[in-house]
């Protein structure tokens, strides 16, 4: 396990936002967060990187409690891509991906050939290597989604957590995203999402945590945690199902309200 | 082939970015020495060369007492405030962040009338210069608290006039109470900047003092780029974004304060370079910094050459010009910011 939660507690003030959470994040695996708004999913991400400190509880990285971690040592075996990301000045694109090789370099050190080969491989993974020269004001919402999707690949880190990819973009980019997810994890790489599409969670997810007022509701994989009984309870919906007729996992769609 | 195009585009660019430095540094040169050169005296530019290295005779005391003194500030001043402007616009992500509209400048300007009013000034050299740092790191102190929160453009801007008014205030009053027959011309003097009539020893703490704050600003450039893409990825990059923060105020503070204390608060210097040089460093902050510097001292050598052709008989300050060629490009930008969100 590349991340484990043990009874992990948080709250911004008096606001309780993560409440006795155990879970974890599998090496290799596509691990899906979901749950309805202001349940928690981004705050785990958060204590995961130690963006949030957390009021009790252990977060092991790579099994080495965060206490122990360097904020550099951290930083490249953690990368993060925060929800809504965009870049405040119309950098180009190539550096932008390349600020995500930043924990490896020194202060003033310029890209090295490692760095660039790097940076080259993850906008190419993404299909955004012919624009890597263009500016950001100058993409399209779905091309500049690709390229900070780069800029996190770019770390090489073994962990990859994504906060909302998958928003904002059209159904085609939206299942590019979670190719590059699973493309990710067959490299090794300990990917965790947090989606409020359940369509794509279910279908493109290794395993899920479904969080609920920073509780744990369920965990385990697909089918099985996303069961009638737990999304009548969490989410207040009925969901249909779909088997995939090439023998691949289903998927559910949320039908209606409950 | 797409490869190819990669490699191929970001050449071209660093060529931009490497012409733009070059006549960023031919115009330094060029505006040092007509800045230089030009004053009452009907001295040759080869007697004033010539004393300037020698130090003999009149030609020698012009060129190093009078005629260095104001052309070297210029520069120093020009750095401070354009390194300064890139900074604070990169901290903030914005594009109005200065040490003029942010009240910094101002308040360093209160600072260092307060040291001469109190007469702390006269005790030590170095109390002027200090009280004006000090003025400048609270008003940064201020803008601190505020960017940490993520200010918005507006609250920027707002919070940025209800300093300077107070600072401007503060030092009106302060004048007042010195009850000094020149306060008034004293005041203008040093609310609007001019750099007539300076010193060695003007120079002799400005320039180290702007070095340290400009360098600070540096070591803060790599954090300024990561935050291009928002605080929570900055510090999943390993920034410290408190201490970038830190070092951009307190940087700020140093080279805004030392300016200041030299040349009265010059404006719009910090807004108006940034961003004109923007577009030739691919707007990353951290390669913005030193053209910056560079881009302000042409600006504030060429006002201060403005100033002494248009009026010789020294009425007219270098904030005038700075301000009148700033003010329109303020609103300017604004108009063009709001057309954008």
């Amino acid at each position: 396990m590349s991340v484990v939660f043990e009874h992990v507690s948080a709250a911004y003030g008096a606001r309780v936002v993560l409440s006795d959470v155990s879970a974890s994040f599998a090496k290799g695996a596509v691990t899906g967060v979901v749950g309805p708004n202001g349940a928690g999913k981004t705050t785990l991400l958060r204590a995961a990187l130690d963006l949030m400190k957390i009021a009790s509880g252990t977060v092991r990285v790579l099994d080495k409690p965060l206490a122990q971690w360097s904020r550099e040592g951290l930083a490249r075996t953690v990368a993060y891509l925060p929800q809504g990301a965009d870049a405040h000045w119309p950098i180009r694109a190539r550096q932008l991906v390349s600020l995500g090789r930043l924990p490896h370099r020194a202060l003033f050190a310029a890209l090295s050939s490692v760095d660039a080969f790097a940076v080259d491989a993850a906008l190419e993974r993404c299909d955004a290597l012919q624009f890597g020269a263009r500016r950001m004001d100058e993409l399209s919402a779905g091309e500049r989604a690709r390229v900070l999707f780069a800029r996190a690949l770019a770390t090489s880190a073994p962990i990859l957590l994504a906060d909302e990819p998958a928003a904002y973009l059209d159904p085609s980019h939206q299942l590019r995203l979670m190719e590059l997810l699973r493309e990710e994890a067959s490299r090794g790489t300990a990917v965790a999402v947090t989606l409020h599409d359940l369509a794509l969670a279910s279908r493109h997810c290794d395993a899920i945590v479904i969080l609920d007022g920073g509780c744990v509701a369920g965990q385990g994989a697909p089918e099985a945690a996303l069961s009638d009984r737990l999304l009548a309870q969490v989410f207040g919906i009925a969901a249909l199902r779909t088997k995939d007729p090439s023998g691949g996992r289903g998927a559910l769609t949320p039908w209606q309200r409950l | 082939m797409q490869r190819a195009v990669s490699i191929e585009r970001p050449a071209t660019v660093a060529d931009g970015a490497k012409m733009a430095t070059v006549v960023l540094c031919m115009l330094v040169v060029l505006f040092f020495a007509i800045s230089f050169l030009l004053g009452s005296s009907n001295l040759s530019p080869g007697a004033l060369f010539g004393g300037l290295l020698s130090g003999h005779g009149a030609a020698g005391v012009i060129a190093r007492e009078i005629r260095l003194p104001r052309a070297a500030l210029a520069l120093v001043v020009g750095a401070a405030l354009g390194a300064s402007g890139a900074a604070l616009q990169g901290l903030f992500r914005n594009p109005l962040a200065e040490p003029g509209v942010t009240g910094v400048t101002s308040s360093a300007g209160l600072g260092a009338v307060l040291a001469l009013y109190f007469g702390l000034a006269a005790s030590s050299a170095f109390l002027l210069p200090a009280f004006a740092v000090t003025g400048a790191l609270l008003s940064a102190g201020i803008l601190y608290l505020l960017s940490r929160g993520g200010a918005g453009a507006m609250a920027l801007v707002l919070a940025g006039v209800a300093i300077a008014s107070l600072a401007t205030a503060m030092t009106a009053l302060a004048l007042s109470f010195a009850q000094n027959p020149y306060a008034m011309s004293e005041m203008v003097l040093w609310m609007m900047g001019s750099l007539k009539d300076r010193t060695l020893s003007d120079l002799a703490f400005s320039a180290p003092l702007t070095v340290i704050g400009i360098a600070l600003l540096l070591t803060a450039s790599r954090g300024l780029d990561a935050l291009t893409l928002g605080e929570e990825a900055a510090q999943s990059l390993g920034i410290d974004v408190a201490s970038v923060r830190g070092r951009v105020v307190v940087g700020v503070a140093l080279a805004t304060g030392a300016a200041t204390a030299a040349a009265g608060a010059v404006s719009f210097v910090g807004l108006v370079v940034p961003h004109v040089l923007r577009r030739f460093y691919g707007y990353e902050p951290s390669r913005l910094i030193l053209p910056s510097a560079l881009g302000g001292a042409v600006l504030v050598t060429a006002a201060d050459i403005a100033v002494r052709l248009i009026a010789p008989d020294g009425q007219l300050l270098l904030g005038v010009v700075t301000a009148m060629l700033g003010a329109p490009f303020f609103l300017w930008l604004i108009i063009r910011l709001r057309s954008e969100s």
